[in-house]
C-alpha cells in the first residue's frame, strides 16, 4: 500500500525554542530523484538529517522505506528508539555531506571498507574487492592507497559516495554536495550523481545546483521557512513556479 | 597586448628568452654563520671543561653506574612509571568519556575526580595512601548500608609502600590524562560523528574506529610529556621509603660522600630513559600522525644545509 521510499507527514523539529520544520509533507517514490531547494535557514537540511535519524523528529510522523523513523509504534503510543536500533535502521540510507567528512586517519580504500567490515560483519577480502568496483565506478580506481588530504575537493566528494554505496543503500541522501567546491571541480560529482540517478538509486538532493535538479530531478521541492511551499515536476516549480515566494527566490538564483 | 604597448618604457629589462633558466644568487646569511661558530666554541669549551674537571669523579661515575642498587632502583623506577601511566591513561580515557557524558550524574563524578586529584599535592596524596590504614584498618568489599561483606584483610598489609606509591601516582595521573583525552576528543571534527553515524556506527565503534584514533593526534605530544614527568616524578615516592633510582643513589652517597658522581649516575640513566620514551614519542606520532600531516619530513641535515645558505622549498 504505502510503497513511497520516504514519507513524511507533518514533520516538526524544534531546536531549543526556534522549530526549523513546521509540518513538512512529502513523498518521495522509490526509484525517484527529489531535489530540495531553498533559501539558506529553511529546513532543507535539517529534514534531510531527520531523514536519516540525526536529527529527531519532534511531530508527525517520517517513514522511510515503510519504517518509522526514531520510534517504534506499539498499541497507539510511539516508544522512543534504542541507540542500536536506531544505528540499524540509519543503514538503509546512505548519506553525502557538504563538507565530505572522510575519515582522515584511513586511507581511501579503509574509509570505503570500514562500515561493511566492522558494522556489517562481512568479510575484509570481499568488501576490498567491491570498494575497488566502487572506485573504478567513481573514476579514482587508482587513488585506493591515498589517504583523502591529499585529494581535491571533487575527488573526497566523488570517495564520500563510493563510501555511503558500500553499504547498499536503498536510498542516498546528499546534503549540498557541491557547495564546498571550487567551481571546476563541481561537474564531476555531479556527474557521479547523474550516473547513480540513471542507474535507478532513489536520491534526496539538496542543492543549489538548479541546472541539476532541472535535469536529473522526477521532483523539485522548494522549502521556505521551514514549509514546503512548491513541490511538482522540475519543469512546472523551476519553469513556471505559481507561489510567489519560489518566484522570489529563482529571480534571486537565475 | 594593447595595454604593455601604451605602457612607458621606463626601464630596459633584457626578457628571458622562453624556456631559458635565470641564474640565481642565494641569498648569504653571514650574521646566521658567525653565531654559529661562537655557539660551537662556548659548547665545546664547556665539554671540555667538563671532562678534565677532576672533581667531577668520573671514575666514581663510572664505577658506579651499573652498580646493583643503582640498575635495582633503575628497573623499580621503570615499573612505577610503566604502571602508573598504563593505569592512568586507562583511568584517564574511561574519566575523559564520562566527562563528556549526557548523564549529569557522570559527567559531574568525572568532574569532581578531576577536581579533587588535580587540586591536592601529590606529595599528599601519596602520604594518605600509606596511611590509609589509619581511616580504615580493615579492607573489604560488602554491600552498603551493613549488607554482607567480603573481607579481604588488614589495609596494612595489603597497601604495601610500593601498593601505595602505586595508587597514588596512578589515581593522581588519572586525573590530568582525562583531561589530555578530553582535549583531544573536543578536537575532532563534528562531522567526523555524522558521517559515522550515517555508516551505521553506535556510539562505541564511533569512539574506537574514529574518535578516538584522531583524538591521538592531539593526546600524544602533552602524554610524552606526562610519561617523562612521571618517569622524574617517581622520584617523589622516595618519602614511602621506596627505592628507586634516584633514592637508590642518595642511599650510597650518604655513605661514601660522593654526592656529585651518584647524582651524575642516576641523571645519565634519567636521560638514556627519557630518550629511549622520546624515540617511541616520535614514532607513535607519525603513526597516528598520517592522512593529516603531507608536509614531507625535514631531516637534520636540511636543516643545518638551511643555516648556512637559503634553499627554495616547496610549500605545499
Amino acid at each position: 500500500m504505502n510503497t513511497a521510499m520516504v514519507e513524511a507527514q507533518g514533520v516538526r523539529k524544534s531546536f531549543g525554542s526556534t522549530e526549523i520544520l513546521k509540518g513538512i509533507d512529502l513523498r518521495v517514490e522509490r526509484g525517484s530523484v527529489t531535489c530540495l531547494i531553498g533559501p539558506s535557514g529553511s529546513g532543507k537540511t535539517t529534514f534531510l538529517r531527520c531523514i536519516n535519524h540525526l536529527e529527531k523528529v519532534d511531530a508527525g510522523r517520517l517513514y522511510v522505506d515503510e519504517q518509522l523513523v526514531g520510534y517504534a509504534e506499539r498499541n497507539g503510543r510511539l516508544y522512543e528508539m534504542k541507540e542500536r536500533q536506531t544505528a540499524r535502521s540509519r543503514r538503509t540510507a546512505g548519506m553525502v555531506f557538504q563538507r565530505f567528512n572522510l575519515f582522515p586517519h584511513m586511507t581511501v580504500l579503509e574509509n570505503i571498507v570500514e562500515a561493511p567490515v566492522h558494522v556489517l560483519g562481512r568479510p575484509r577480502s570481499e568488501v576490498t574487492a567491491e570498494a575497488q568496483t566502487l572506485l573504478d565506478r567513481v573514476g579514482l580506481g587508482d587513488r585506493g592507497h591515498s589517504y583523502p588530504q591529499e585529494l581535491s575537493g571533487g575527488q573526497q566528494q566523488r570517495i564520500a559516495i563510493a563510501r555511503a554505496l558500500a553499504m547498499k543503500p536503498r536510498l542516498m541522501l546528499f546534503d549540498e554536495p557541491t557547495s564546498a567546491l571550487d567551481p571546476e571541480l563541481v561537474g564531476e560529482v555531479l556527474d557521479v550523481m547523474k550516473s547513480l540517478a540513471e542507474a535507478g538509486m532513489t536520491m534526496v538532493v539538496v542543492t543549489h545546483e538548479l541546472g541539476f535538479a532541472r535535469q536529473v530531478s522526477d521532483q523539485v521541492v522548494f522549502m521556505d521557512q521551514g514549509v514546503v511551499v512548491e513541490s511538482g515536476a522540475p519543469a512546472d516549480v523551476l519553469g513556471n513556479p505559481q507561489h510567489e515566494r519560489t518566484q522570489a527566490f529563482l529571480s534571486k538564483v537565475l | 597586448m594593447q595595454q604593455q604597448h601604451s605602457l612607458p618604457a621606463t626601464r630596459q629589462v633584457t626578457p628571458a628568452a622562453p624556456g631559458e633558466s635565470i641564474p640565481v644568487v642565494p641569498l648569504r646569511h653571514p650574521l646566521r654563520l658567525a653565531i654559529a661558530v661562537v655557539l660551537i666554541l662556548v659548547a665545546l669549551s664547556a665539554a671540555w671543561d667538563v671532562a678534565v674537571n677532576q672533581r667531577y669523579h668520573w671514575d666514581v661515575v663510572v664505577s658506579y653506574l651499573f652498580a646493583p642498587q643503582i640498575m635495582a632502583g633503575a628497573g623499580l623506577t621503570v615499573l612505577l612509571t610503566v604502571v602508573s601511566m598504563s593505569v592512568g591513561i586507562a583511568l584517564g580515557t574511561v574519566l575523559a568519556v564520562m566527562r563528556l557524558s549526557a548523564n549529569p550524574i557522570v559527567s559531574t563524578i568525572s568532574r569532581g575526580y578531576i577536581w579533587f586529584f588535580r587540586g591536592t599535592p601529590l606529595l599528599v596524596q601519596l602520604i594518605f595512601w600509606f596511611n590509609i590504614a589509619a581511616l580504615y584498618p580493615v579492607i573489604a568489599f560488602g554491600l552498603p548500608l551493613g549488607g554482607p561483606s567480603l573481607v579481604l584483610g588488614s589495609a596494612n598489609v595489603l597497601i604495601t609502600p610500593l601498593g601505595a606509591a602505586l595508587l597514588g601516582l596512578s589515581l593522581n595521573e588519572a586525573a590530568y590524562m582525562a583531561e589530555i583525552i578530553r582535549g583531544g576528543i573536543g578536537s575532532v571534527d563534528k562531522g567526523q560523528y555524522d558521517a559515522a553515524r550515517g555508516l551505521g556506527m553506535n556510539s562505541s565503534q564511533l569512539m574506537r574506529r574514529v574518535i578516538l584514533p584522531q583524538a591521538m593526534r592531539v593526546v600524544l605530544p602533552p602524554t610524552g610529556n606526562q610519561v617523562i614527568s612521571m618517569l622524574k616524578g617517581t622520584a617523589l615516592v622516595s618519602v614511602l621509603a621506596i627505592s628507586d633510582l634516584l633514592y637508590s643513589a642518595q642511599i650510597i652517597y650518604s655513605n661514601n660522600y660522593q654526592t656529585i658522581p651518584l647524582l651524575i649516575v642516576a641523571s645519565l640513566w634519567y636521560l638514556l630513559m627519557t630518550t629511549i620514551l622520546s624515540f617511541f614519542q616520535t614514532k607513535l606520532e607519525r603513526r597516528y600522525g598520517r592522512g593529516f600531516d603531507a608536509a614531507p619530513r625535514r631531516n637534520f641535515r636540511s636543516k643545518t644545509r638551511s643555516m648556512t645558505r637559503s634553499k627554495t622549498r616547496t610549500i605545499r
